[in-house]
């Protein structure tokens, strides 16, 4: 099936099997290997993507149900080389062991910020829930996260 | 992970999504995904076909009639009863919808698809029969609604029939409600659960302990663990409880849900 979708402000036209996963459609075909597969059940987290302003799991998503979608992955974060205040909170609270997990939380917190820039703690640790790290270091990611909210 | 083969349709109207359900016998209603894509996965489930809901304007939409009964399209998500100012006309429907899951999974879960998979660990399956909720289900031989109570047949079965679909879900408006979980992890799948609504009488439904909830009437939140004990329950055991955990939690998540709900 064609499907037209807009990736970080690029628009691509592929031509994509229906069972094809949106994550596989990202990092096979479009080579934006930036967000992960942890787990490929829906649990982890590491494959979030904001599509249409919404976050999700890209794994629990077709490709084609992305048809005319906007959708904003790790890559599109940064503009012109400069991380985001966020990104950048979690390089000085060294808010990543392994780093696996780093662009679905990055993905998490944007879309957390982007609707409530004034987080509690509490509300942080809320809107993370859907990503895993299994490095357990989930203490410096809150303390990242907590340092940009206003 | 690769799916088994699928085709996938995206109809532009109920009409004719009921069409394409009805034309091919492995075809199956794809609402949020949420669970379905997960069991393609495992090769649970392998549609043929996957007809998707998503975009479907008559499905979507919180309306509140002005004897305060609201009516829900089956395709709200559960964000969307989150933070709807109609659904506070039940204000326990946004506090359960908020406890299921994450975030990205209630972005993209419905409340169509939790009462339609009717898994006996959701959330909401006891929880529109504690409050009495209608559902609308359409089909080839027009519309007709079916009491909560009636709805739910057997495990991953429903009273919607094949070529059907669940359109909206009917609820009176009400504020005496409460609900309890044990759950894996914060807010993980339910061990046992149970929804409560006093309106007079106290009603209870229980979760996770029979292929369907299980219905319960007392006179007061005290007298409620005596009806669990009266009800013989015999839940399945498993590698989080046995049965007989699930037995004392009944009762214990029936009495704190018929207390908050008769405390508000």
């Amino acid at each position: 099936m064609d499907a037209t979708v807009t990736v970080n402000g690029t628009t691509y036209e592929r031509d994509v099997e229906p069972r094809k996963l949106l994550i596989h459609f990202l990092r096979d075909d479009l080579d934006l290997t930036g967000s992960h597969i942890g787990c490929d059940t829906g649990n982890c987290g590491a494959c979030s993507v904001i599509l249409d302003g919404v976050l999700v799991k890209s794994c629990m998503l077709l490709a084609v149900q992305a048809n005319g979608a906007n959708i904003e992955t790790v890559e599109g974060l940064s503009e012109d080389g400069e991380l985001t205040p966020l990104q950048q909170a979690f390089n000085e609270h060294h808010a990543l062991q392994c780093g696996y997990c780093t662009p679905g939380m990055l993905m998490s917190a944007t879309a957390l910020l982007r609707e409530n820039p004034s987080p509690s703690e509490d509300e942080i640790k809320r809107g993370l829930q859907g990503n895993i790290c299994r490095c357990t270091g989930y203490w410096n990611i809150v303390e990242a996260v907590k340092s940009v909210a206003k | 992970m690769l799916l088994r083969e699928v085709e996938y349709a995206k109809p532009e109207s109920v009409a004719e999504a009921l069409e394409l359900l009805a034309a091919n016998d492995g075809a199956r209603a794809l609402a949020g995904g949420q669970t379905l894509v997960n069991v393609m996965k495992a090769r649970a489930a392998s549609p043929d076909m996957l007809v998707d809901l998503n975009g479907l304007e008559e499905l979507k939409g919180i309306e509140l009639a002005g004897d305060g009964t609201l009516s829900i399209g089956a395709m709200t998500t559960y964000s969307e009863l989150m933070s709807s100012a109609e659904a506070k006309a039940r204000p326990i429907l946004g506090e359960v919808a908020a406890t299921i899951a994450d975030v990205q999974v209630r972005n993209r879960g419905t409340i169509g698809g939790n009462v339609c998979s009717n898994d006996p660990t959701n959330h909401l399956p006891p929880l529109m029969v504690a409050v009495g909720a209608r559902m609308t289900i359409v089909g080839a031989g027009g519309e007709r609604e079916v009491a909560a109570e009636e709805f739910f047949l057997g495990v991953y079965l429903t009273a919607v029939g094949p070529g059907e679909l669940l359109t909206r879900i009917s609820i009176p408006a009400g504020k005496k409600d409460g609900f309890a979980a044990v759950t894996l992890g914060a807010e993980g799948t339910c061990i046992c659960n149970a929804a409560a609504s006093v309106n007079g009488a106290v009603r209870v439904a229980l979760g996770c302990v029979d292929a369907v909830p299980v219905v319960l009437t007392a006179e007061s939140p005290e007298e409620v663990a005596d009806a669990v004990r009266a009800a013989s329950l015999m839940p399945p055991s498993d590698v989080h409880a046995s049965s007989e955990y699930r037995i004392h939690l009944a009762e214990v998540l029936a009495t704190r849900a018929a207390q908050e709900a008769a405390g508000r």
